[in-house]
Order: structure tokens, then sequence, then C-alpha cells
């Protein structure tokens, strides 16, 4: 047990002198790493703040139905009989327009703008909860309550949030691929710097091979190497990322402080961050693995 | 124990280096193996080490069938091998040191003892105060001599050298000689290839005498 910690450790800092002895190489390449894979770590964090946002935002099967700016108190009152009612209507709320003007004045930075209307602009409003989530149930109810008399316009509140969704998703799928792209570049780059060490090795290995050398312990320097290359890949995109987002936060404070909203884009869970250095790490180690079992038969002492 | 029986051996293209060879090496016992140059004897240590496989017949060491040898356990033998091979393969970018301790790491020995090791092997070829040298700057007779250190800092059980005087003066040759007889003295089965009669003469021992691959009289 002691003779394999001893073996591993050996690889271990032979991999990390390796690095050292040619640190702007090393560098070079650590840096290539870490700007490729801030590409999708970073549209992974926007998707993520996205998400947040969006969950944050009531997404219960909602409608509005606002009336007819000169609707008489019997029209509210036979549309609100109408909503009693129906099969469909869990709940509802009446909003009458001077109740959403004062709603309105709270909602920081526009009280200037209604102060200054002459006269309410907001009509009267119900607010209906359906009792069907399904987007079926809830486009019948919005056509239907559109034709009721007085009923000026009906909104269905969750369709942006849907659609936001959506679109979301497709914002992951185009992150996975471009993941999944820069991976594949990612092993191919740790495929070819383990190709170059072992040709640059060859006596070595070959020296090792004589005297007794097992093809794990010649391995193994490859593979540390590889996946250290690859983690230092993982940490430098973190760091790109973390940079961006500290530059973006202060340029959404500004405009966060404009518009008195808080906005603040975090950064990866640390769940989510150990799999990024995790998964580079495994990426270094693969295309390492994939070279050593590739190139390293092929030196053989003579 | 080496012991070759009816062993063959066909390179690609046909060139048959060699034919029915059967001959066998007791152990602490020292062997010279002769011939012109072309006439076998590299091919004849490669197959011990397993660094070639036969075309035919089997090549035992130790005990053990090294031609139908599964390739994760050629290490394992070679450790009890020592190998002082004609491409000496120093490595030029390590210390003197360096070079011996290899073989030491590759068994995972203790960093300690390794050291220890190490030196008490440059001790014996006397290169112990060239330890922190590069082998650049080492003269061809020592560089001869720490490939042997290198060879022998694990104590292999036998020793192996192909053409080990090749590139040296009498003098040079001489001292190396007498290495090879010191460690047969202490129990290790030496097989040198060599054409260098001055060698057999000097350590008088057995010697096989290739022909065109095969044994002659």
């Amino acid at each position: 047990m002691s003779r394999w910690l001893t073996q591993h450790a050996q690889a271990f800092s032979l991999a990390l002198r390796k690095l050292a002895a040619t640190p702007w190489n090393a560098l070079s390449s650590i840096a290539a790493m870490g700007i490729a894979f801030s590409l999708p770590a970073g549209g992974y964090v926007l998707l993520e703040n996205a998400t947040a946002l969006s969950s944050r935002i009531d997404s219960a099967p909602q409608l509005s139905l606002f009336l007819d700016p000169d609707a008489a108190k019997a029209d509210v009152a036979q549309i609100e009989s109408r909503l009693k009612e129906h099969p469909q209507v869990k709940s509802y709320e009446f909003v009458p327009k001077d109740k959403a003007l004062a709603r309105l004045k709270e909602s920081a930075g526009v009280a200037d703008v209604v102060e200054s209307l002459g006269r309410n602009p907001l009509p009267d409003a119900f607010v209906v909860q359906a009792k069907s989530p399904s987007a079926d149930v809830l486009e019948g109810l919005r056509k239907e309550m559109t034709g009721w008399p007085k009923a000026e316009y009906v909104q269905l509140d969750s369709a942006w949030a849907k659609r936001l969704e959506a679109l979301l998703r497709v914002g992951r799928i185009a992150v996975l691929v471009l993941a999944a792209l820069l991976a594949f570049a990612l092993v191919t780059a740790i495929f070819n710097t383990i190709r170059l060490q072992i040709l640059t090795q060859r006596d070595e290995i070959e020296v090792a091979k004589m005297v007794g050398a097992t093809g794990g312990f010649i391995r193994r320097p490859f593979l540390y190497y590889g996946a250290l290359q690859g983690l230092a890949g993982g940490t430098a995109a973190w760091g790109i990322v973390a940079a961006a987002l500290w530059v973006l936060n202060g340029a959404l404070g500004e405009l966060g402080r404009l518009y008195a909203i808080n906005i603040h884009l975090a950064h990866l869970s640390p769940g989510d961050s150990l799999s990024l250095f995790g998964f580079a790490a495994w990426l270094g180690w693969l295309g390492a693995w994939m070279s050593v079992g590739r190139h390293l038969s092929q030196v053989e002492p003579q | 124990m080496i012991s070759f029986s009816q062993v063959c051996k066909r390179y690609p293209g046909g060139h048959e280096a060699l034919r029915n060879l059967a001959f066998t090496v007791q152990d602490r016992e020292m062997v010279i193996v002769t011939g012109h140059s072309g006439a076998g004897k590299s091919t004849l240590l490669k197959l011990i080490a397993a660094i070639e496989r036969p075309t035919s017949g089997t090549v035992i060491v130790n005990g053990q069938n090294v031609g139908a040898m599964r390739a994760s356990a050629i290490p394992y033998l070679r450790r009890n091998l020592g190998l002082v091979f004609q491409d000496q393969k120093l490595l030029f970018d390590r210390t003197v040191l360096d070079n011996v301790l290899l073989p030491l790491q590759v068994t995972g020995h203790d960093r300690r003892d390794a050291g220890k090791r190490a030196r008490a092997a440059l001790d014996k070829v006397g290169l112990l105060a060239r330890e922190r040298s590069k082998p650049i700057t080492l003269s061809g007779g020592e560089q001869q001599r720490l490939c042997i250190a290198r060879a022998i800092v694990n104590r292999p059980s036998i020793l192996l050298a192909d053409e080990p005087t090749a590139s040296l003066d009498a003098a040079y040759a001489g001292e190396i000689m007498e290495i090879f007889r010191s460690f047969n003295q202490v129990g290790v089965t030496v097989l040198i290839a060599t054409h260098d009669e001055s060698m057999v003469e000097r350590l008088r021992p057995r010697v096989l005498h290739l022909d065109h691959g095969a044994l002659g009289a």
C-alpha cells in the first residue's frame, strides 16, 4: 500500500515538474483551455441565473381580464357572477382601477410618470385563477372570456413564462452542444500534447521498460499530467467566468439602481464548480489515456 | 537457469538469425557467446530478455517460458535481469545517480534505501565520485560502467551484456571484464556476447560459439 502510494506520489510530482519545466507552454495551453471552457461554463451560469429568475415568477394558471374603461358597476357585477358560476374558475379577485393605480404608484420608478397623468388610464380588472394549469383549458377560458360583454382584453399571464422556459430549454441544449464540442477539442489537444511528450521521452520510456517498468508505471505520469492540465484549464475557466461576472455585476448594479431593482448574477454553486473541475480533469485524463494507449506500445526496447 | 531448446528466430523479410539453438546456462555460471557480427549473438540475448520472441522453440529463464509470456508479466522478468546493451540509452538530462536510481523507482523502492543502493552500485563500478555529473561528461569507459551500475542496482540474478567492450581501448575493456568477473564471483549468472577474443582469454569462461545462427564447436 505504501509502495503504491509512493509510486503515485512520484508520478504526480513528476507530472508537476513536467508542467513547471515548460511554464509558458503549460500556461498558454491552460489559458486556451480555460477560454474554451469559459464559454459553456459562462452560458450555463447565465442560464442558471435566468432559471432562478423565472422560477421566482408565479407561474400559476392565472388570467387577467381587463374591462372596457367605460364599464359600469352593473357590467362588473354581471362578469363577477359569470366567474362565480364558471366550472373552470378556481378563484378570482377584482382589482378596481383606483387600486390598480395605487399599486402602480407603489412600484418604484414609475410614480412620477403616473403622477403626471391627468386621469387614471387604467381599467377595472379581474385576476382569475383557473382550476387546471393545462394550456388548452387556459386558452379556451381566455377565448370564452374575451367574448363576454364589456370584456376588453384577456391576457394569459403564464404565457410569457412558458415562452421563457422554452427559450431556456433551447439555451440549455446550445450550452450542452457547445460543451460537448469543446470537450472533444480539449481531449484532442491533450492527446496531441501527450503524443509529443512520449516522442520526446522515447529514450526514457525505453530504458524504463528495459529495467522492468510496468505499463502502469510508465502511463501514470502522463495520466497525471493530462488530468492536471485539464484541472488547470477548468480552474482557469472558472476564474474567467468569475471575472466576467464581476464586471457584469458592476454594470448591472448601475442599471439596477436606475430602475430601483436588484439584479445580481450568481457564480456557479460550489457543487457545480466541483463538477466543472472534476469534468475538466477527467477530460484531460481521458485524452492522456487515449494517447498513451495509442502511442506507448510503439516505444519498445530495441 | 537459462535454457534454450530448438529455438529458431526468423525476422520479417526471411532473415534467419538463429537456427535450432539448444543450450543451458546453469545458475552462477559465466558464459561468453562469440561469433562474427550477424551471427545472432544480440538476438540470443534479446530472446532471454523478451525483447524479441522466438519464432519456434522455447526459451526458459528461471523456470518461466519467456517466449510465451504475457506482456504484463515481462516487467517482472526483466527486474531479475541486468541488461547492458550496445545501444546504451543513458538518460543525458539527469545525473549519474539519477540514472542508477531509475530501476529502483520502477520497483517502488523506498527513497532513502534506493539512494544507498544506487551509491553502492556506483561504488562497485568506481563512479561514486561522479554521482552528480551528467553522463555526457563521462568517458566512453565510464559510460559503459554507468550502464553496468544501472543494470546491477536491482541485484539481478542474471546479467546480460552485449558487446560491453566494443568501443573501448584495452585498459578500459580490462576494467569492465574484471567488474563482470567480480559479479560472477558473488553468484550472478553472467552471459556476455562479444567478438573480443581477449575477453575469452582473460576470463576463461565457458564459450558458446555462434556461426550463422547455429552453435558451432
